[in-house]
């Protein structure tokens, strides 16, 4: 790419940079230290924007670039995506989004430890839930290496360490500084920019073909090479019965993992009813659910406009064609058009990593101080030390992402956000889903149904071709390779429920019916919610 | 989409609608004085601190042997639980939750299976560029917004009214038995 797109996407980028650094500022200015500030940025949110914040949590670089690139490259296998993460929405909004408002503080742990013993519960689904962020964040924080190399055609080391280590650096600062307000703020800032950007884009691609959607589906079809083949499933999942049952299984940890993920949970707890809450689910689904469909159009657009060839030759997962689409909307390489729609898009992909990094940084810190912490301390320190050792839990966090980001930041880590994914569906959602549903559910149940999820999920990851034994894993010389699907959602799943079922029905406890109806009468009626 | 919830809610959408809905509550509700509801502290103890360290006074000082007014507190909860009024509620929760659930699971799980399994039907075509794949996956963004929408309209219209006075009967009933045994 030539000096200009740098130049105008560095000015661009950094001007988000002290936008949200002054939003920071502005927010931490009457601070009072309080959990309730920290953690739920006062419970003060309007539905509309909680709803624009948790779309800019959930949309992440990689559904922006990643999706339409998929499209661009394989045509209709990408579309696969997109819908199992839109559907998953539709699980947070019927069976989590209000019943966990009503009846938690501040974390996941917080729901099922009311009804169960304190300590094990919040510890078992304390670290599930820094797991869970931990994988998340690595795959971010490499994403974002690879972004900057992309992007500003710097595809030195040195650019990609600098680059990991500036979005880690911060989200530390929002995160640690600004608590939940400014992340939300962060967040909603993002969405708008992104929004904004898919709409402008999609604009132009339908009116380079005139609107006609039919004409830019079959000149995409053409151009790729595969003919009716590209509109139709099977050019990247059809291949034998493994990749097939792969996608059934990341489809299945897609649409059940949303529902677990500890930084969309406690999104819930920044409006002020579950009444709020249902709204800002609404609002979000309408939010994400038109930025995928325009990103099927983008992606359809830069196979018909750029060309699956030129896409793949610029970056074999195909995450420029987002970019290449935008310099050629804009009227081609040279024009001044395109630098500034190129540098627009590069921009907003910075912008999107921040704000998802953000999230899930404070969400992590607040298992930390507020589950794990605050369970195995020995005293009973106060709620204002909690928080400022949730702050240093974002330091620290944000240390290890940077680490173990730069650690890993020449391996393909694709896989991460799908196996972060899958660890929220076998470890979280059937813990949460029997706390609230379940009259019997126990304390060894609940404890089992967390580690029993968590476990297979790591382990059959570590067996699987992503480890060893295939040319493209992680360690491709040795090989102890003995699960064949990448995602292991479709086997870690169930025995996530199976173990919260068996850990129940094998506990001598008596699940205690008092405090099942609290949960109940709770978790409906927003009763003694705070 | 959203239009319909865009509206001003009525009660329950936030402390104000709250502060209202005290005020309904007539002559007895009226030597109770309720702050900001939101911030007020817990009718009983949800396991947590409060802001000085110690926990919270109403929560009961050991799980093991509740005091005289953490059982009549857990006894409300069970009374609420077991009145005509909260079965109702849940009964609507559950009768639109569980179907609805189901439904759209289903037809996701085989939406992704007859993609990967069955191409060649996935693949036939409809009209021009499209086929019954893009047809299908079309559906499951539209079949997503309609049921957010029904959700919506359904919780708003048969289960917040109810659930708002649920709230309140049941905070009154429990401070009640908190003072009861003081």
């Amino acid at each position: 790419m030539t000096a200009d797109h740098q130049v105008l996407a560095l000015l661009l980028f950094s001007g988000f940079v002290a936008v949200t650094l002054g939003i920071t500022t502005w927010v931490s200015r009457r601070r009072h230290g309080s959990a309730e500030e920290f953690y739920a940025g006062g419970r003060l949110f309007s539905p509309m924007e909680n709803g624009f914040a948790i779309a800019g949590d959930y949309m992440s670089a990689a559904s922006f670039l990643g999706i339409a690139g998929l499209i661009a490259l394989y045509g209709y296998d990408g579309l696969l995506y997109s819908v199992g993460f839109l559907v998953a929405w539709l699980v947070v909004l019927f069976l989590v989004a209000e019943l966990v408002r009503n009846c938690g503080r501040f974390t996941l742990a917080d729901v099922v430890a009311a009804r169960m013993r304190e300590r094990p519960v919040r510890i078992a689904a304390g670290t599930s839930s820094v797991m869970v962020s931990v994988l998340y964040l690595v795959a971010q924080m490499v994403g974002a290496g690879s972004l900057v190399a992309l992007l500003l055609g710097r595809t030195s080391g040195a650019a990609r360490v600098w680059a990991v280590i500036g979005v880690g650096a911060l989200m530390v600062i929002y995160v640690s500084l600004g608590g939940m307000r400014a992340t939300t703020w962060i967040q909603i800032v993002k969405a708008v920019l992104l929004l904004t950007g898919t709409v402008v884009l999609t604009v132009l691609v339908l009116v380079r073909f005139h609107g006609d959607v039919d004409r830019l589906l079959l000149t995409a079809a053409e151009r790729s090479g595969h003919g009716k083949a590209f509109l139709a499933p099977g050019l990247k999942y059809g291949g034998d019965w493994t990749a097939r049952f792969d996608f059934i299984s990341l489809g299945l940890a897609l649409v059940l993992g949303t529902a677990g993920l500890p930084h969309i949970l406690s999104r819930f707890y920044t409006v002020p009813t579950a009444r709020a809450a249902r709204r800002s689910v609404v609002w979000s689904i309408g939010l994400i659910g038109s930025f995928y469909l325009m990103t099927i159009v983008l992606g359809f657009g830069a196979a018909a406009v750029v060309g699956p060839r030129v896409v793949s030759a610029s970056n074999a997962a195909g995450n420029t064609a987002v970019p290449l689409l935008a310099l050629d909307l804009g009227g081609g390489a040279g024009s001044t058009g395109g630098t500034v729609l190129f540098a627009v898009v590069a921009a907003v992909a910075f912008a999107t990593i921040l704000a998802v990094v953000a999230g899930i940084t404070l969400a992590s810190s607040a298992s930390v101080a507020h589950d794990l912490y605050a369970s195995l301390r020995r005293s009973r320190g106060s709620a204002r030390s909690e928080v400022a050792v949730a702050r240093w839990a974002a330091v620290g966090i944000g240390l290890v992402a940077i680490a173990l980001g730069l650690l890993a930041r020449d391996l393909n880590v694709a896989f991460l956000v799908g196996l972060a994914f899958a660890v929220a569906a076998s470890a979280n959602l059937p813990v949460l889903l029997y706390s609230l549903f379940w009259r019997g559910f126990t304390t060894r149940g609940a404890v089992w149904a967390v580690y029993g999820g968590l476990f297979p999920a790591i382990g059959l990851v570590l067996l699987s071709p992503v480890v060893s034994g295939s040319p493209d894993s992680l360690f491709p010389g040795v090989d102890f390779q003995y699960f064949p699907l990448e995602n292991p959602g479709i086997v870690s799943i169930p025995l996530g429920f199976l173990a919260g079922w068996l850990g129940t029905v094998t506990s001598d406890e008596v699940a205690d019916e008092a405090k099942y109806a609290e949960t109940e009468v709770r978790s409906l009626t927003g009763a003694g919610a705070v | 989409m959203q239009s319909s919830n865009d509206r001003p809610c009525g009660a329950g959408g936030g402390p104000e609608s709250s502060a209202g809905k005290q005020e309904d509550h007539g002559a007895p509700a009226r030597d109770v004085t309720y702050g900001d509801p939101w911030y007020d502290e817990l009718a009983s103890g949800w396991g947590e601190l409060d802001g000085t360290g110690m926990p919270a006074p109403s929560v009961p000082p050991a799980r093991d042997e509740p005091g005289p007014a953490a059982a009549r507190a857990r006894d409300v909860y069970v009374q609420v639980q077991r009145s005509q009024a909260f079965q109702e509620v849940r009964g609507r929760y559950r009768r639109f939750v569980v179907p609805g659930a189901a439904a759209f699971l289903i037809w996701y799980v085989g939406y992704v299976v007859a993609a990967t399994a069955a191409p060649g039907l996935m693949a036939r075509p409809v009209a021009g560029a499209v086929n019954v794949a893009m047809l299908a996956g079309l559906g499951q963004f539209l079949t997503t917004f309609v049921l957010a929408w029904a959700y919506a309209r359904h919780a708003r219209l048969r289960r917040d009214r109810p659930a708002l006075d649920l709230r309140w009967d049941t905070q009154e009933l429990a401070r009640g038995a908190q003072r009861g045994a003081l």
